[in-house]
Formats: structure tokens, C-alpha cells, sequence
């Protein structure tokens, strides 16, 4: 236990201080020193990230902060390319004249079967929704099985049944796979990673850096249906509501959209992190503003009551069938009513606008009329106590 | 959804911003604390601030109680949990609240095992489940959550459940409140009392704010429309010279408090000579201990607790923010060495506390004004 991380914050935020003295800086004006506080914050936070834990912790698989630092100063640093540093989520390559999206994601949830779903539901679905929404068209999956000594047979095959049918309903095949047994106690149960290929067809040049003032961003349906009701699945909540997850393959709905737009500059599955983190992200990749609005973002009643009693905000809670999509200001009308056609997208809306103020900010315009800016959280949102 | 959407009627809340707009004198600044970091939670989620004029500046007090843990006791928690056969069992946001050497995650990614639990009585679960394991509840908050470590105290005992045991840190809103009126460079008007400690210790106790101090109160809510109307409620007393104690939580709160739940603290705990708070420092009669005849559930007695003191970085100026003198901002260290990744300082370390809430939720108050009136509206 040393005290080294003070002492180390310390010294970072002497490096950042400008040059004026302290007298100087009282002198100013009240806001204009406000604001140079202000402006000290800005430039600490677009430096580059550093991990400062010496281990990991399970903040930094929230898809938060901790993450995005964890990505950017570890992984990025240590592979980085070109194709690697968008930071996509699939990776776009040129493979004999054709265009390829390759993508790989890992499923550790726990509990394994809850209600709409399984674990085997969302491999499938989690890596389909990758390549979908890189503008690609899902083709061929992997699939790597770590399981745990002593899980029931009876369970995997549960397992792998809706993992057939989740690639019958998405047009994919899994191709290939992988089978590791580790010791009881070294994995929880059924570990699964999904890779996956798929062909880019259509002329569309994704990706959230395009993102430009005058767009208009949707939403594809109600949000953080999956992530609450894995929180009631898990059973520590004493909490009963009739919720489900969505997990769903999205290329159906994906091929709708851009037929009727096939401007659309960027879309993602709101996963880990929710659409909190999406709308982060478009903000940092583009060095625009957001604004979005409260009142537009489609939550369901009982997805609003269990966050409302739990103290989470249902914007960072995880969709496993939803995707945002930014679209040109004036597409945005037929945008939605693409979505709109497709069952999945039946209560798609337009929850906000980006902007040119405010560079890397979104801001959020409150039901109750106010404004308040949504951060990246930290870690997974925890439940507060008063 | 019922009983929260009634509560964020945007044209209520324009209707009782004008009514508080009228009751402000020219030239007079207005400072009004709320004690509750539930109640600070509410101000920046919803952007309450945008309603009130400039005149108007809330301060955020002392009331987020993970913030006021100082880090000697997260340092001896993680001793604790860092003992053989040990599980402790804590509040999902003490998680990431760090001590001198790092946080419970931190802790956990060293081999402790601290679990988050919902309700304290989940530990008991966590016990019978565990029977060769000793299970420490990291018990936090003010009189709102003592009364469920009390319950889950008595029923522990009454199960006669051995591995059980509560590392106690709970704390009591008066003497804080106190410490504050009484800081010589004190530049407060009035507060929007605690409500959910309300709800067990009733509106009694903050008497003394209005009669000795002549400070009004009034007991608030915690949906923005009760904010704003107990701002309203007290710009009201402001402007006729009145200092009152008055509810306006009254749908929950009873004017004299829960007598159960305070007979269940007072049964397993008692008062501490003093405890320290961080950024306010050692407040005497100011926190709970597990009473003598619990003796067998207090971890303090159970385990070797270091209880080695640990000092806030001199650059961190909590202290000042709490009491109103400083904003947020104003702080030293405030955004750069301390951000709510790594929080130096009480008020980041919460969401509920006051740096972090501005950190977090305010840092475009300055362009608000602009804002408001120009293209947002739109």
C-alpha cells in the first residue's frame, strides 16, 4: 500500500497548470477564471490516456472510462495500425478486390440463461450486430468454448441449440470453433468467443469520426432493456418486472436503413456502456457536440422503474438488439421510417442532434427542462445508496 | 410513470421558478446549502440550476455518506477484508471510494474478496452460505441506512448467526450541520433539510438551525419539484424575516420521525466519543459504534483494526467546498489532479458529491445562460 497515486496526481496536474501566477490568476475576473479552470479540465482530459491501476479491476470491463484508457493505452498502443485505430466495431480490409469486416467478441455472462435469451443467443447476435453495423453483410462465424469441469452436458447443448437457431434467423453459418475444459472454480460455467466475417457490398463509408453538425442521431427502439434485465436475472435485487432482453440479430434492420439511406455516416450497437458511451463516442471521434433530449430516448416503463429504484441511469445500461445510427439532418425523417418498417425497429426515434458547440461535450436536455451533461462513466454504473 | 413523472412537470417547474425569481431582493446573494447528496444527485441530473436566478447559488453539503468516510477507515476496511476467511460485504458506490493505497476494486484485484450487496441483510445470506467464512458488513450512511444494519443486527442475532459482523461507520447528520454553522467564515442563508434522514429522525432536530442559528429549514424531497419548492419555501421565509423548521417531504416524513427505526439503532449502537469526517475533520458525538451488549458482532473488537489516521493532501481544499466558501472550481486541484478517475478529495469521490456532481453534470453551467435562451430552446 503506498501512497504513490497521490503524489503521482499531484505532479500531473502541476504539469497541466498555465503559466500565470497565482496573483495573476486572481486578479482575473470571476468568470474568466471559471472558465480557465475549465479549459485546464478540457486539456487534461485529451490527454493521452494512462492506466494508473497496477491491476485489472472490473471497472475495466464496463465498457467505460476505465475501458477506453485500457484500450487506448494497453491494446492500441501495443497493435497499433491503421485498420486497428478507428476503433470500430468491426475492422474494414481489402482482401482480393473485395471488402471484408472482421470482428471478434467474447460472452462471459452470468447468469447464462435469462429471460429472452441465452449466452448462446447473444455470441451469435453480439458479433452479427458488429458486422452489421460496419455496413457489412454477416457471413461466417467462429466459435471458442471455454467451459468450466463439471457443467452439465444438458446446459450446452441448451446452449448451442439457440446458438443454431440465433444463426438461422441472422443467414450466418459457424464455420469453425475451439473447445478448452479448465478447472472447476477457473471459469464460471460456459465461457463462448464469436468471430466473425462479413462482406462489405454496398458504397458506404462508415464510421463515427463522420459525424457532422446538422445530424441527426436515432435510436432503433427502447434501451437498456438487456443490461436490467440481466440486474433482475442475477436475483440479488429482489426485483420483479416483466422485461426481457433484446437481443436480436440486427442486419435485417440494418439492410432496410440503408436502402432507404444510403447516406447514413455511422451506426453502433449500444452494448456495454449503453448509448451514453455511443453518443461519448461520436463526440470524441468527430470533435463535435451532442445534444440530446431526454424526452425523445425510447425507455420502457419498467426498464425507467427498475433504474429509477436502483439510482442507474438507463443510458449507460446495455442493448444487445439496438444500434444508433447517425444520419444527415435531412434524412432523418426516412431514416426513421426505415427502421420503423422492420419489427425490430417499430419504436425508432430521433434523440438528439450534433452539433458544432461544444467540441467532445454531450449535453442532454432533461425531461424536467434543465441540462446536464453525459459523461463516459467511470466503471459499470453501481447502484447509490440514497 | 406514476409518482415520479408528477414531480418533473417542466411547467410547474417554470411556473415555481418565477414565483422564486419575484422573492429575490436586488443586489442580495442568496447561499443556500443542501445537506443530502441525494438531494445534490437530483440538482444535477435534471439541471434544476437552469430554473433559478443568478442570484441563487446552492451550495453541497456534507450529506453524501461516502464521501465523509475518511481514508484511514477505507485503509482499515480493506485490513479487514484482507484477513483470512474474511468476506466483506459493502454498498455498491463505497466500491470505487479510494483509501491511501487504493479502492475495494483495487482491493478485490489483490485477492480480497468485497462483494456488493443491495440491503445489508443480503450478507446474512452471504453467512449461512458461508459458514466456515467470517462475513463484516462495511456498514456507511447516515440515520437513513443505520436502521437496516440495526435490523439486520437483530436478526442476526436472533438466528444466532456466529460469522457474522458489522464494521461500523455509520454517522449522524446534526453534528456535521452543527460543525458547519459554527465555521467562523460561514456565508450560508438557509438549507434544504436532509430527507431521507428525516424520515427516521424526524424535522425536530434541526430546531436549533432556526432558533439559535436563525437559519431557516426546510425538509425537502427528492424529485426536482420538491427541490424547488423547498428553495421557493425558502426564499418565502427569507423574505419575510421568518427562520422555521418546515416539512415539505411531509408525504414521507413524519414531523417527529420513525420511533421503531430509532428504537433498532439505539438498541445495537451508540454514540462515539468523536469520529473524523473527511474534509471537515474530527466532529465530536458525531458517529454510531456497535453497542457493548453486540459486542460479539463488532468488528472493530472481532479483528485488529490499524486504525492508523490517514491526512487529506494539503492541496485539497474539500473542506472549503463543503462549507460553501469555495466553488468546486475554485479548488486547486479541482479536474486535473483530482477527477472522478482518481479522486484526491471527499467531494469527487461520490457522484452524490459535489465536485464530482459538477465535474460530471455541470462543467456548462457558464454557457447555460447563452444556451438556454438561444439555440437549445429551439
Amino acid at each position: 500500500m503506498t501512497k504513490s497515486w497521490i503524489d503521482e496526481a499531484l505532479a500531473q496536474s502541476e504539469l497541466g497548470r498555465d503559466g500565470l501566477a497565482a496573483e495573476g490568476r486572481r486578479q482575473l475576473p470571476l468568470a474568466d477564471r471559471e472558465q480557465q479552470v475549465l479549459d485546464r479540465i478540457d486539456r487534461a482530459r485529451r490527454r493521452r490516456p494512462k492506466v494508473r491501476e497496477e491491476r485489472i479491476t472490473m471497472s475495466h470491463g464496463s465498457g467505460g472510462k476505465a475501458t477506453h484508457t485500457l484500450i487506448e493505452a494497453v491494446f492500441l498502443d501495443a497493435f497499433r495500425n491503421p485498420l486497428l485505430e478507428p476503433l470500430e466495431d468491426a475492422a474494414r480490409l481489402a482482401v482480393g478486390g473485395a471488402r471484408i469486416a472482421l470482428t471478434t467478441d467474447s460472452y462471459v455472462v452470468s447468469p447464462l440463461f435469462f429471460p429472452g435469451g441465452d449466452i448462446g443467443d447473444l455470441a451469435v447476435n453480439g458479433t452479427v450486430n458488429d458486422l452489421s453495423v460496419a455496413g457489412a453483410r454477416p457471413l461466417y462465424l467462429s466459435a471458442g468454448f471455454i467451459l468450466e469441469e463439471g457443467f452439465p452436458v444438458a446446459d450446452l447443448q441448451r446452449v448451442t441449440d439457440s446458438m443454431r437457431a440465433a444463426a438461422e434467423r441472422a443467414g450466418v453459418h459457424v464455420v469453425t470453433g475451439d473447445t478448452k475444459v479448465v478447472q472447476k472454480g477457473k471459469a464460471d460455467g460456459c465461457y463462448i468467443n464469436t468471430a466473425g466475417v462479413g462482406v462489405i457490398e454496398r458504397d458506404v463509408e462508415l464510421g463515427v469520426a463522420g459525424a457532422q453538425p446538422g445530424d441527426a442521431i436515432i435510436v432503433s427502439g427502447p434501451i437498456g432493456d438487456h443490461g436490467i434485465t440481466i440486474m433482475l436475472a442475477r436475483g440479488e435485487l429482489d426485483i420483479e418486472a416483466d422485461i426481457c432482453s433484446d437481443t436480436a440479430p440486427l442486419n435485417g434492420l440494418v439492410a432496410g436503413l440503408l436502402d432507404a439511406v444510403p447516406g447514413v455516416r455511422a451506426m453502433r450497437d449500444a452494448t456495454r456502456g449503453g448509448v451514453a458511451t455511443i453518443l461519448n463516442e461520436i463526440a470524441k471521434a468527430a470533435d463535435v457536440g451532442v445534444l440530446a433530449v431526454e424526452d425523445e430516448i425510447p425507455v420502457r416503463p419498467e426498464v425507467r422503474g427498475a433504474s429509477e429504484l436502483l439510482g442507474i441511469d438507463p443510458m449507460y445500461v446495455a442493448c444487445e438488439g439496438r444500434l444508433v445510427a447517425v444520419v444527415p439532418g435531412e434524412d432523418a425523417d426516412r431514416a426513421v421510417a426505415a427502421l420503423r418498417a422492420h419489427p425490430l425497429g417499430e419504436r425508432a426515434a430521433v434523440i438528439g442532434r450534433v452539433r458544432a458547440e461544444q467540441p467532445g461535450i454531450v449535453q442532454l436536455k432533461t425531461a424536467f427542462g434543465g441540462t446536464r451533461i453525459v459523461d463516459l462513466l467511470v466503471g459499470d454504473p453501481l447502484p447509490r445508496i440514497c | 410513470m406514476r409518482f415520479v413523472d408528477e414531480f418533473r412537470d417542466a411547467d410547474k417547474a417554470h411556473a415555481l421558478a418565477a414565483k422564486i425569481a419575484a422573492l429575490c431582493e436586488p443586489g442580495r446573494q442568496y447561499k443556500l446549502m443542501e445537506v443530502c447528496g441525494g438531494h445534490t444527485h437530483t440538482i444535477y441530473k435534471h439541471g434544476l440550476e437552469d430554473y433559478l436566478p443568478e442570484s441563487i447559488t446552492l451550495v453541497h453539503g456534507p450529506g453524501c455518506p461516502v464521501c465523509v468516510i475518511p481514508m484511514g477507515r477505507v485503509d482499515d476496511a480493506i485490513h479487514l477484508a484482507s484477513q483470512p476467511d474474511v468476506i466483506m460485504t459493502s454498498f455498491g458506490d463505497m466500491m470505487r471510494v479510494p483509501g491511501s493505497g487504493g479502492s475495494f476494486f483495487d482491493a478485490n484485484a489483490e485477492g480480497t474478496s468485497i462483494r456488493m450487496v443491495y440491503s445489508p441483510l443480503d450478507s446474512l445470506k452471504i453467512a449461512r452460505q458461508n459458514p466456515d467464512k467470517q462475513v463484516v458488513f462495511m456498514a456507511i450512511g447516515f440515520e437513513t441506512t443505520a436502521p437496516s444494519t440495526a435490523m439486520t443486527m437483530l436478526r442476526a442475532s436472533h438466528e444466532g448467526l456466529e460469522n457474522f459482523s458489522v464494521f461500523c461507520n455509520h454517522v449522524t447528520i446534526v453534528p456535521a450541520i452543527k460543525a458547519i454553522l459554527d465555521s467562523p467564515d460561514l456565508r450560508l442563508d438557509g438549507f434544504i433539510g436532509p430527507g431521507h434522514v428525516s424520515t427516521v429522525i424526524g424535522c425536530r432536530p434541526y430546531e436549533f438551525i432556526a432558533k439559535q442559528y436563525g437559519k431557516p429549514v426546510v425538509v425537502a424531497g427528492f424529485e426536482p419539484l420538491d427541490i424547488l419548492q423547498s428553495i421557493y419555501l425558502l426564499m418565502l421565509q427569507l423574505s419575510q424575516g421568518r427562520s422555521e423548521v418546515e416539512n415539505q417531504y411531509s408525504r414521507v416524513v413524519p414531523w417527529d420521525g420513525n420511533l421503531v427505526a430509532l428504537k433498532a439503532i439505539g438498541e445495537t449502537m451508540e454514540l462515539r466519543p468523536y469520529f473524523e469526517w473527511r474534509g471537515l475533520g474530527f466532529i465530536s458525538h458525531s458517529a454510531l459504534k456497535v453497542r457493548d451488549t453486540y459486542a460479539s458482532m463488532d468488528a472493530e473488537l472481532l479483528f485488529q483494526v490499524p486504525g492508523v489516521r490517514v491526512a487529506d493532501p494539503k492541496a485539497c481544499q474539500c473542506g472549503e467546498v463543503l462549507k460553501g466558501v469555495l466553488k468546486p472550481w475554485e479548488c486547486k486541484v479541482f479536474g486535473t489532479a483530482c477527477t472522478p478517475e482518481t479522486p484526491i478529495g471527499t467531494c469527487m469521490v461520490s457522484p452524490e458529491g459535489a465536485c464530482a456532481a459538477y465535474y460530471n453534470f455541470g462543467r456548462m453551467n457558464r454557457n447555460r445562460v447563452a444556451e438556454v435562451s438561444g439555440t437549445s430552446r429551439s
